[in-house]
């Protein structure tokens, strides 16, 4: 059994009960210990900066070319904190139940508990940084609402909050690099962790640009690498977003948790051909005045404003007339697919659904002309001033769509597909985010912990900043007390030695392969056989085909990829290929993981596990735990349970209707 | 950090390059009002008293050689300042950035060459017989005597000069070449100590390029007016 | 949409790595849709390049939605081509049209070093803000975010300077290669909130100074790198920095 080592006592109490009897180390110790960081976005700067701050002599590894450059730059829409500034009745308790429940019941009561209590803090510390977050005319903090929440608690930077928080992180993890306490190793990929006598000390890391392998001692080491979208191809994380990370730490014996729980954002740009690399999303914010229809004959080939009112399926407010085009993003999601699959997508690849603005720009224009007192305003007249005004809330979002299709979407509804967004699963973790490896620790969207199986907007900076700013310096501090006793162990240790040897190896039968087909193509039909057997909707036959499928293509992959270039230079293709490999094995566990879960909740759709109404029907009684697997052999995982105990909250059946 | 090092960083040479450039500017002002004597049309005897007192008091004598340092410094520093930006980018683009900026604005250099060709030919012209005139074998101005004061007749020194068609063209070129170095220096500089508010910054502009316009065609107007003989 | 497809002729511009002498190599792509987005232009290319026993063409990109700053390319003499206020990775092909001839260099500028074909090394700017482009602040020393009203205005101005994603543009369009436009964009975004008053004087000295050992040139108000900025970040930011620099030098103990 798991020990995930939740403090005793009440759930308002255990973190302030941790914190108050931690193990401390002394600032003169704290000189002497490395610890190693490993990503450098939210949690990772975070993490970087905090632990420079306490003393402790950090290094920070990331693949891109700057740390400023980490994906956790890409959020838009805002941070949830519960401050209550808005006096509508928020609190610590409200967030966390809010968390858990839009989590639908998967995630650990304590972490979640923990996480809301610190929220206000990130807040505070963002703005004592620096961070320019949207304003009153008072000169105080503005919040706006989110999906599902009753109250206003998101902070936000216009449609870039993710950047900025980031540039905050990072400009504290300069001042750290500055003042010395933090060494910056940008370019840097990590491709193994060394463990000696079971716990973790250190890593081989590989120097893109020389691809020079390099050993790094640390008395800890920090997986702040984010989450594995990218397994999919097409999602819209970075190009180089990336599992490797936590799946070296994996195949180290690291338990991987939930790997099937992946969320998959309702409003994004849909694909446009083979080509493409990446998805953009579209801020779920659209939602609150599009109004989201297909056809109501099948393959329907008229131009969207040629097809009459009465023609046309509001299959969100039809199905769910209590929340509508509102309801949460994997409801969402599920339902555009289920249209499409059923033949009634629109677009060219008749894999999209249209977001409709035109009864938006119609109704905000007659609010505006009564609000000009033009009483008699013709109808042209009414949508010229519904379509300044939907400008003002949503001009960059209409800007970035018409950049990317082409099209005007104040005169032609928005085409729109669901598309990977975030991945809940990730890297055991106990309370103090350490996993099962005594000394490897995973932070952010690296870990499993907080989400549960469906994440809410406005989460993922949330619990990035936690982990990093508020949690790991307390966490860490309390294992790393009794590290003192150990010496730093050199590089030239037999164990630095194998493990160098092993990652020199692997990337030498990598290139040597010498096969006809290129890194990118491998991927690209990796992405395929998980979208369709392991994306928005599951069943075991599917499932068990794709493991199959996964199992071919990687000894496929093994025996014909082609890496042009040398071992020994900046090399693109040699790191994708590193990556793509461990992606395969981590498709094959996401599938497994998936078969193994004999229910549907949050963004996990087994279409066995349904009610008669096509909704999610959860198994409280025989999944209500944690999927933990340890790898044992090549295609071989155990699973290990960590049962989850709710002693504040009484799960209960979602519904929306 | 010293005074030195403020003047000396990237900053500080543009700061060095403004505060010389609005003096010069300062200059043009009071050249320009003093040259336009000559459209008095009593045949240049205001234009030669005006150019007397400038010649002949302290003042003025000091302010100019404040005046010829703060050319020499703005010329030094603005060719160092160039060679130096130059020599950031070894290897050039093969297609040129031209859209972002106005090719004059990148062309300081080259107008401001070509303004120093002119103001070595305009300081022999002018300024050496005026002050240097008897030394060595610099000519010395005609002179003429109002209430037992000797006048150097840069009046007539002007006409002469002005015959000269070749003359001419050469010193409205220079006079186009000022304008454009204005067109660009003279905002530019109010940017580079530091005017950023946005009114502030439109109220310059529109004087800037008011100002680029119409000192030059004053200047200009002088030898077309000599040339032409519009002054009496 | 209609769909266009179009044959193109690219200029690259290839270098083994930062020592080796670099060249143009001329390549056609064919069958390009005008839907592609131009780096999934150079991933169509790279694959041709890869299964015909070639080497990719290297180039800097991650998040491919105009954020992460990672992306360059000098396309057709002008950084990040020709659309105004976008990333390379956001301009799409219809910017072009069939036949065309495209030029594509690297940024230039000895500050940034070339580290493979059209990829450079932009650590300076994380060297300059190293030098100041922070605020002192340790975590857990935070007073709660509404003790400090600031002015709306201040703020939205703040966060217009904070825009900057540090891509290097206005570096590559600068006829100076200066690094005045990001150095500016940082120095206002924290000068404009009381946050950043107390080390104001010494964060704009100091990263003034680091962005001069740094090898960048200086600026002369050409405008270019406005122009060329995704992010639109004003150019009277780098006026603001100036002023700054100028009182804090004068006021300076």
């Amino acid at each position: 059994m798991l020990n995930s080592k939740i403090p005793a006592g009440n759930l308002d109490d255990k973190w302030v009960d941790y914190k108050g009897h931690c193990k401390l180390v002394n600032p003169a110790n704290k000189r002497k210990m490395e610890v190693i960081v490993v990503g450098t976005g939210l949690a990772g700067a975070s993490a970087a900066a905090s632990l420079g701050e306490l003393g402790y002599k950090v290094k920070a590894f990331c693949f891109q070319d700057s740390p400023r450059r980490a994906h956790s730059i890409a959020a838009q829409g805002g941070i949830n904190a519960a401050k209550n500034y808005q006096n509508d009745g928020d609190s610590v308790f409200r967030l966390f139940y809010d968390t858990i429940k839009g989590g639908d019941y998967r995630a650990r009561e304590a972490n979640v508990h923990r996480l809301a209590e610190v929220s206000g803090n990130i807040i505070d510390q963002c703005v004592a940084q620096g961070v320019p977050f949207a304003r009153e005319y008072g000169g105080l903090l503005s919040n706006r609402s989110f999906g599902g929440t009753q109250v206003q608690r998101t902070f936000y930077a216009a449609g870039q909050t993710g950047q900025q928080l980031l540039i905050g992180a990072y400009q504290a993890l300069e001042r750290q690099v500055a003042l010395g306490n933090v060494t910056m190793y940008a370019r840097h990929e990590m491709l193994d962790v060394v463990k000696i006598d079971g716990k973790a000390k250190g890593i081989i890391a590989r120097n893109l640009i020389t691809g020079e392998l390099e050993k790094h001692f640390g008395y800890a080491v920090l997986l702040c690498t984010g989450g594995y979208g990218n397994v999919f191809y097409l999602s819209t994380n970075a190009m180089g977003s990336n599992v490797s990370a936590t799946w070296k730490a994996h195949k180290q014996g690291a338990y991987f948790a939930n790997p099937c729980f992946t969320q998959i954002h309702p409003t994004c740009i849909p694909v446009s051909g083979d080509h493409q690399s990446k998805l953009t999303l579209m801020s779920e914010s659209l939602r609150n005045d599009g109004r989201i229809w297909v056809p109501k004959a099948k393959g329907d080939t008229r131009k969207p404003n040629e097809i009459p009112e009465e023609e046309r399926d509001y299959y969100l407010e039809r199905r769910y007339p209590a929340f509508g085009n509102l309801v949460p993003r994997d409801v969402a999601s599920r339902a555009a697919k289920e249209r499409c699959d059923a033949g009634y997508g629109v677009g060219t690849s008749k894999q999209a659904v249209y977001l409709d603005y035109a009864a938006a720009i119609e109704r905000y224009g007659k609010i505006e002309a009564s609000k000009q007192g033009l009483h008699n305003a013709s109808k042209e007249e009414i949508i010229v001033m519904g379509k300044e005004v939907v400008k003002e809330k949503y001009g960059n979002l209409f800007d970035m769509y018409s950049k990317i299709t082409g099209e005007n979407p104040y005169e032609v509804p928005m085409r729109i597909y669901p598309a990977v967004h975030y991945t809940m699963g990730g890297l055991w973790v106990d309370y103090e985010l350490q996993t099962n490896v005594p000394g490897l620790y995973a932070l952010g969207e690296a870990n499993f912990s907080d989400h549960g199986a469906n994440r809410l907007g406005a989460s993922a900076l949330m619990q990035g900043l936690a982990d990093g700013y508020f949690v790991i310096p307390y966490t860490l501090g309390n294992n790393l007390a009794d590290e003192i006793y150990n010496a730093p162990i050199p590089t030239s240790h037999p164990a630095f030695e194998a493990a160098e040897k092993e990652v020199a190896e692997r990337i030498a039968t990598l290139k040597n392969i010498n096969g006809k087909q290129s890194v990118e193509s491998f991927h690209k039909r990796l992405g395929k056989i998980i979208w369709n057997e392991c994306g928005m909707s599951r069943n075991e036959a599917g499932l068990k085909k794709a493991i199959a499928d996964i199992q071919a293509l990687k000894k496929e992959f093994w025996s014909d990829v082609r890496i042009p270039g040398e071992i020994n230079e900046y090399n693109p293709e040699l790191d994708k290929a590193n990556r793509v490999a461990d992606f395969i094995e981590l498709g094959e566990l996401m599938c497994v993981d998936a078969l193994n879960r004999n229910e549907s909740c949050g963004g996990h759709f087994r279409e066995e596990y349904q009610t008669p109404d096509g909704e999610a029907l959860r198994d409280d009684e025989n999944y209500m735990y944690v999927a933990a697997w340890e790898t044992t052999g090549e295609h071989q995982w155990q699973l290990h349970k960590e049962e989850l105990k709710y002693e504040v909250i009484k799960p209960s059946q979602r519904n929306y209707k | 950090m010293s005074f030195k090092h403020m003047f000396t960083s990237s900053v500080g040479k543009k700061l060095v390059m403004a505060f010389t450039g609005i003096f010069l500017i300062l200059f043009l002002v009071v050249h320009a009002g003093l040259n336009a004597c000559i459209w008095a049309n009593d045949n240049g005897l205001m234009f030669n008293k005006a150019a007397h007192f400038m010649g002949s008091f302290v003042v003025p004598r000091v302010l100019e050689i404040g005046l010829f340092l703060g050319i020499f410094l703005h010329i030094i520093q603005g060719y160092m300042v160039t060679l130096e930006n130059r020599s950031k980018r070894s290897v050039g683009y093969a297609v040129n950035y031209s859209k972002g900026s106005k090719w004059y604005s990148r062309s300081m250099a080259i107008l401001g060459t070509l303004l120093l060709m002119f103001l070595i030919m305009h300081i022999y012209h002018f300024w050496t017989p005026s002050r240097l005139g008897g030394v060595g074998n610099i000519q010395g101005l005609k002179t003429f005597e109002l209430n037992g004061t000797e006048y150097h007749n840069l009046y007539a020194e002007m006409q002469a000069v002005f015959q000269n068609p070749l003359v001419v063209l050469l010193y409205v070129l220079a006079c186009g070449s000022l304008a454009y170095h204005l067109a660009h220096g003279f905002q530019s500089a109010f940017k580079t100590i530091g005017i950023h508010n946005k009114r502030y910054h439109a109220i310059i502009s529109s004087i800037g390029y008011g100002f680029a316009i119409l000192i030059p065609l004053a200047f200009a107007m002088m030898p077309i007016s000599f040339y032409f003989n519009l002054v009496k | 949409m209609a769909h266009n497809h179009m044959n193109l002729k690219l200029k690259v511009w290839r270098q083994k790595n930062a020592n080796a002498s670099g060249a143009f190599v001329k390549y056609d792509v064919n069958d390009i849709s005008d839907e592609m987005s131009f780096l999934e232009m150079l991933d169509v290319l790279n694959e041709k390049l890869i299964t015909t026993g070639e080497e990719p063409i290297a180039f800097d990109h991650d998040c491919r939605e105009g954020i992460c700053g990672m992306c360059s390319l000098y396309i057709d003499g002008k950084p990040h081509g020709p659309w105004q206020a976008n990333t390379t990775c956001q301009l799409h092909m219809r910017a072009f049209k069939d036949g065309d001839t495209i030029t594509i260099e690297p940024w230039r500028s000895n500050a940034f070093p070339i580290v493979k074909d059209l990829t450079v090394d932009r650590g300076a700017f994380d060297r300059i803000i190293q030098a100041g482009g922070y605020v002192s602040v340790n975590t857990g020393n935070a007073v709660d975010g509404n003790s400090l009203p600031i002015n709306k205005d201040d703020a939205d101005a703040s966060f217009a300077a904070a825009m900057c994603i540090g891509c290097g543009a206005c570096v590559a369009a600068c006829k100076n290669s200066s690094a005045m436009l990001f150095l500016s964009a940082k120095v206002s975004h924290l000068a404009q909130l009381p946050q950043g008053e107390p080390e104001r004087k010494s964060r704009v000295l100091n990263m003034v100074a680091q962005m001069d050992k740094e090898g960048f040139g200086s600026c002369t108000n050409t405008g270019a790198c406005e122009a060329a900025c995704p992010k639109e970040i004003s150019i009277a930011n780098i006026a603001r920095l100036n002023k700054e620099y100028l009182r804090a030098g004068l006021t300076q103990e």
